[in-house]
């Protein structure tokens, strides 16, 4: 991976008048109360947004939002303020509120700061593409979805993007910044016949330039996709209810992963033993065959960051290597309370947010199995290719996620779509019910947003077609 | 210093509307928020995180004839503002005519302007000094912690405060604010057996301090919930009796709300689709949503406002009586869609169109309490928790991970998880058997136990 040094510090400096001088006075301020550990965390989004409905541009729409969260850390406690006026006046309050979560003397000098090395993941980009190229995909994408299938009665293409700006400056000499470009191209179809109405969707994108859209996945390919899962669905019948064998497609299915292992593998819950997985690093908590990684610096992809919140460059990290569990996802406070070592994992929503151990890329490695065969070896049952969504509790470990598209599987092939399934499992034990891995891993398009504690951060998920022996599944079926 | 800047606000958004309209605009509507939180965290008796903010931010909708456009800034500086009132002009000359846009009709706005006298703003709940604010956190995660010995971690109890102030102006005339204050206590115990660990929480919130309740209740409460998960099994695959608790029953009953929203409605994107006037719950289904409820003398609820997002009036409406829809919900925008009359449903962050959203929303409560209802199940589930999002509104198809109690003659007989329960709402809603006594208002939704025959559980 190509690594270069960005200097992107200049934005804030020049456009809001924050100084290397500043910098000092507000972290200094920060540690007044006796402090270990100061954070300032500036930010700048400006985002735009245009969208088609019922066949006509119906809503187009910019933001702006800039701040700055300053954050103290003393022991295992974390105090927090932010600002959304950045006058020297307002930072240096922010910083004395933030100080207050400690009560002593000074003790921490603030002396000079080492810029951060960070990876570059992705272009520079001016949001200020011409609009009317934005205008183009979601006009597009509206067409190809109507022209689809007689049965289509409702489109809306939307498109998103953004450029993040961030500073991020601390007392143990951090001194990073970057500049986050994210884009997303999103269509929704409903379809309707005699039998009854269904909805299609599909989207993607990352951190990509606008002529991503035009010559990798173009406003043709999610609108055709989501015009074919709505007509689809129409067809779908019940799913079936109980414990069966499960096939899980590559791609966005890997949203397993992120659900059944990863979030346990958060450094914050196993620090505070409140996750499933506390305590059983180095033991087995999957087949041999399952390796997962989360890898923060893959070029362009929704979860990719130069660097991390708290000013780290982003890692490829092993989590679990042939079913072992090799490592947990930290930030600054859990690596340095667990003396374990920082995988450049520490993540916040905004400026409003104080940073987390979170994931960024989260997906399971390929294998060697043949995809068809891994299908041809179940007698019966069901092939999942697409997901709405999931989510766990980390304590009990126990998990969901929403199929959206999902097929009954009979003598090794694939049977009858069924209807929107979900599906219910244990992270620490349902990935040692994993007895096939397919060569095919794929990541998802682009459109995972990740919520934790309130919290919501953009990431990624992968898998290569898999098959669980065992896995619950809750029907729509009688 | 508030009065300065209560002038301040209510001026802007007002110059800020003047401004939209000598740049072009035929229309427009401005609104700016401004609010501070605090908020703390106590875990094994330590502060774990301790925040207290303030932020403020200005959103702006134009209309250029039957084109529209919005923008949003938290830069309030007078560079923000001309970069706010010109991006929104321009991008409204992009987008295409839309024959149902525009602001509401004059005369049809709120004549409630502002929320004094109303109870949605109380001083009080700041009014605790720092250190009993922390101490709030920590009793009610110490009262967690010492209601049983298998709890002996935690992931903390909380005490929150927050006020806000919204200020609204548009070129027909209308402008209006309000203040609302808002503080809530809450623990989140973990207990542990040889079986594993299982967490869970309770919470009080008020708009006030004086109806918060202690947290001594709220930690005992969280720590009888934690408690009851210990030790859960899975059940086999099958048809079941399910239970749902105020807090479960209150987003299945709120599906009704959201199966009624007029944008769906007009998508044909609901199974309520041309079901107005029709059967679509039990006879003894009547559901409400109320926006100008009060829950006391001087006590707003908790979706009570002086005005929707469209600075319409907020009103009272039946959306089902005695299972027959009776009425979409809907703001301005969606109205005119369906050739019908806002029913003063519309909600207006910042940035983008308004949406739709719901006031005091409930299901009228019935007469059994929830040992009589529990005591004539056979076989069934008290569902204590959902996980998951597997609603679908277009089909009603309903799917979610599960766990909960197992009732067995009329009595509990333990904890059941990783179980999936599944039924498709059209029904559910016709085979509510049994309708509680406890509606308790403890957030804008309010629904008491109901029972529900007919559903599936998928376990092993």
């Amino acid at each position: 991976m190509a690594t270069m040094t960005v200097s992107k510090t200049e934005y804030f400096r020049e456009r809001m008048g924050v100084t290397n001088g500043l910098l000092e006075r507000c972290l200094q301020a920060a540690l007044s109360a006796g402090g270990d550990f100061a954070e300032l965390y500036f930010e700048s989004v400006t985002s735009t947004s245009i969208g088609v409905d019922e066949g006509i541009v119906k809503s187009a729409s910019q933001g702006m939002s800039v701040g700055c969260g300053i954050r103290v850390l003393s022991g295992e406690r974390t105090g927090f303020s932010y600002t959304d006026d950045l006058t020297e006046a307002k930072l240096l309050h922010a910083a004395k509120t933030a100080a207050l979560i400690a009560s002593g003397p000074s003790k921490v000098q603030v002396q000079g700061f080492v810029e951060t090395e960070v990876h570059a993941l992705y272009p520079v980009i001016d949001l200020d593409t011409e609009i009317s190229a934005k205008l183009d995909l979601v006009q597009r994408a509206d067409r190809t979805a109507r022209g689809y299938d007689p049965r289509v009665t409702q489109v809306r293409a939307s498109f998103s993007d953004e450029v993040r700006r961030i500073l991020i400056v601390a007392s143990d000499g951090t001194y990073a910044s970057d500049v986050q470009p994210l884009s997303r191209l999103n269509v929704g179809v409903l379809a309707k016949d005699d039998s009854g109405s269904a909805r299609g969707t599909s989207g993607g994108g990352g951190r990509v330039q606008i002529s991503y859209y035009n010559e990798q996945k173009t406003p043709e390919f999610f609108a055709t996709e989501a015009a074919r899962q709505a007509i689809l669905q129409l067809t779908a019948t019940e799913a079936p209810a109980g414990e069966m064998e499960v096939v899980l497609g590559p791609g966005w299915p890997g949203v397993l992963i992120h659900e059944a292992v990863g979030h346990g593998l958060e450094a914050d819950f196993n620090r505070k033993k409140q996750s499933a997985f506390a305590g059983l690093l180095g033991q087995k908590v999957a087949n041999e065959k399952v390796t997962v990684v989360d890898n923060g610096t893959i070029a362009g992809r929704r979860g990719s960051i130069n660097v991390d919140d708290e000013g780290a460059p982003t890692q490829d990290t092993v989590l679990i290597e042939k079913g072992v569990l090799r490592r947990y996802m930290s930030d600054k406070l859990s690596a340095k309370l667990m003396g374990l070592p920082g995988t450049g994992s520490g993540r916040r929503e905004s400026y409003q947010h104080f940073p987390m151990p979170r994931m960024t890329n989260t997906y399971m490695l390929a294998g060697e199995d043949e995809p068809a065969d891994i299908l041809r070896s179940v007698k019966k049952g069901l092939y999942a290719v697409n997901f709405s969504g999931g989510s766990v509790d980390i304590t009990n470990g126990k998990f969901v996620f929403a199929a959206s598209e999902a097929y009954l599987i009979e003598d090794g092939k694939v049977a009858a779509p069924v209807k929107g399934a979900m599906f219910v499992g244990d992270g620490p034990t349902s990935l040692h019910h994993v007895s096939m891995v397919g060569h095919d891993l794929a990541l998802d398009e682009g459109i995972g947003t990740c919520g934790k504690k309130g919290q919501g951060v953009p990431v990624g998920v992968g898998m290569p077609t898999i098959k669980l022996d065992r896995m619950t599944v809750g029907g729509t079926g009688r | 210093m508030m009065i300065e800047t209560k002038k301040d606000l209510k001026q802007l958004v007002a110059d800020v509307v003047d401004r939209a309209l000598k740049a072009g605009a035929t229309d427009a509507e401005a609104v700016a928020y401004e609010g501070d939180e605090f908020e703390v965290k106590v875990r094994l008796g330590q502060v774990e995180t301790l925040v207290e903010s303030g932020s403020r931010g200005l959103g702006l909708r134009v209309f250029n004839g039957l084109r529209t456009a919005s923008t949003s800034t938290s830069d309030l500086s007078e560079e923000g503002i001309a970069h706010l009132v010109k991006g929104a002009v321009e991008l409204s000359k992009i987008t295409g005519e839309d024959p149902f846009a525009g602001l509401p009709e004059v005369g049809s706005f709120s004549e409630k302007r502002n929320s004094e006298g109303m109870g949605l703003f109380f001083e009080d709940v700041y009014s605790l000094p720092a250190e009993e604010r922390i101490a709030y956190a920590r009793r009610a995660e110490e009262a967690a912690m010492s209601a049983d010995v298998r709890i002996q971690n935690s992931d903390g109890g909380t005490f929150d405060a927050a006020t806000s102030r919204k200020v609204m102006a548009n070129s027909r005339g209308f402008a209006g604010e309000y203040r609302k204050s808002y503080c809530s206590v809450a623990a989140m115990p973990i207990a542990q057996d040889a079986k594993g660990m299982q967490r869970d929480y309770w919470y009080s919130s008020a708009r006030t301090l004086a109806r918060l309740e202690s947290p001594e209740s709220v930690g005992k409460e969280a720590a009888r919930r934690a408690v009851r998960r210990l030790g859960a099994r899975k059940v086999k695959t099958q048809r079941a009796s399910m239970v749902f608790p105020p807090e479960m029953a209150r987003s299945l009953i709120g599906n009704i709300f959201e199966a009624a929203n007029g944008e769906a409605i007009y998508r044909h994107a609901t199974f309520f689709d041309g079901k107005l006037g029709e059967r679509v719950a039990g006879e003894n289904i009547t559901v409400v949503d109320d926006g100008t409820m009060m829950l006391e003398a001087g006590l707003a609820g908790f979706g009570t406002l002086p005005f929707d997002g469209d600075g319409l009036p907020m009103q009272r409406k039946v959306l089902v009586e005695k299972g027959i829809l009776k009425s979409y919900v809907m703001n301005t925008y969606t109205a005119r869609k369906l050739g019908m009359k806002s029913t003063g449903n519309a909600t207006r962050g910042l940035g983008g169109a308004p949406g739709i959203g719901a006031g005091n929303f409930y299901l009228e409560p019935g007469t059994q309490t929830l040992e009589e209802i529990v005591s004539e199940v056979q076989n069934g589930l008290y569902v204590y928790e959902t996980l998951g999002s597997g609603v679908n509104l277009v089909t009603g198809d309903y799917s979610q991970g599960a766990s909960g109690l197992w009732i067995e003659n009329g009595e509990f007989t333990g904890a059941v998880e990783e179980i999936t329960i599944a039924g498709n709402l059209k029904e559910m809603y016709t085979n509510i058997v049994a309708i509680g006594s406890d509606l308790v208002w403890r957030g804008a939704t309010a629904v008491p136990t109901i029972r529900i025959e007919g559903m599936t559980i998928a376990g092993e």
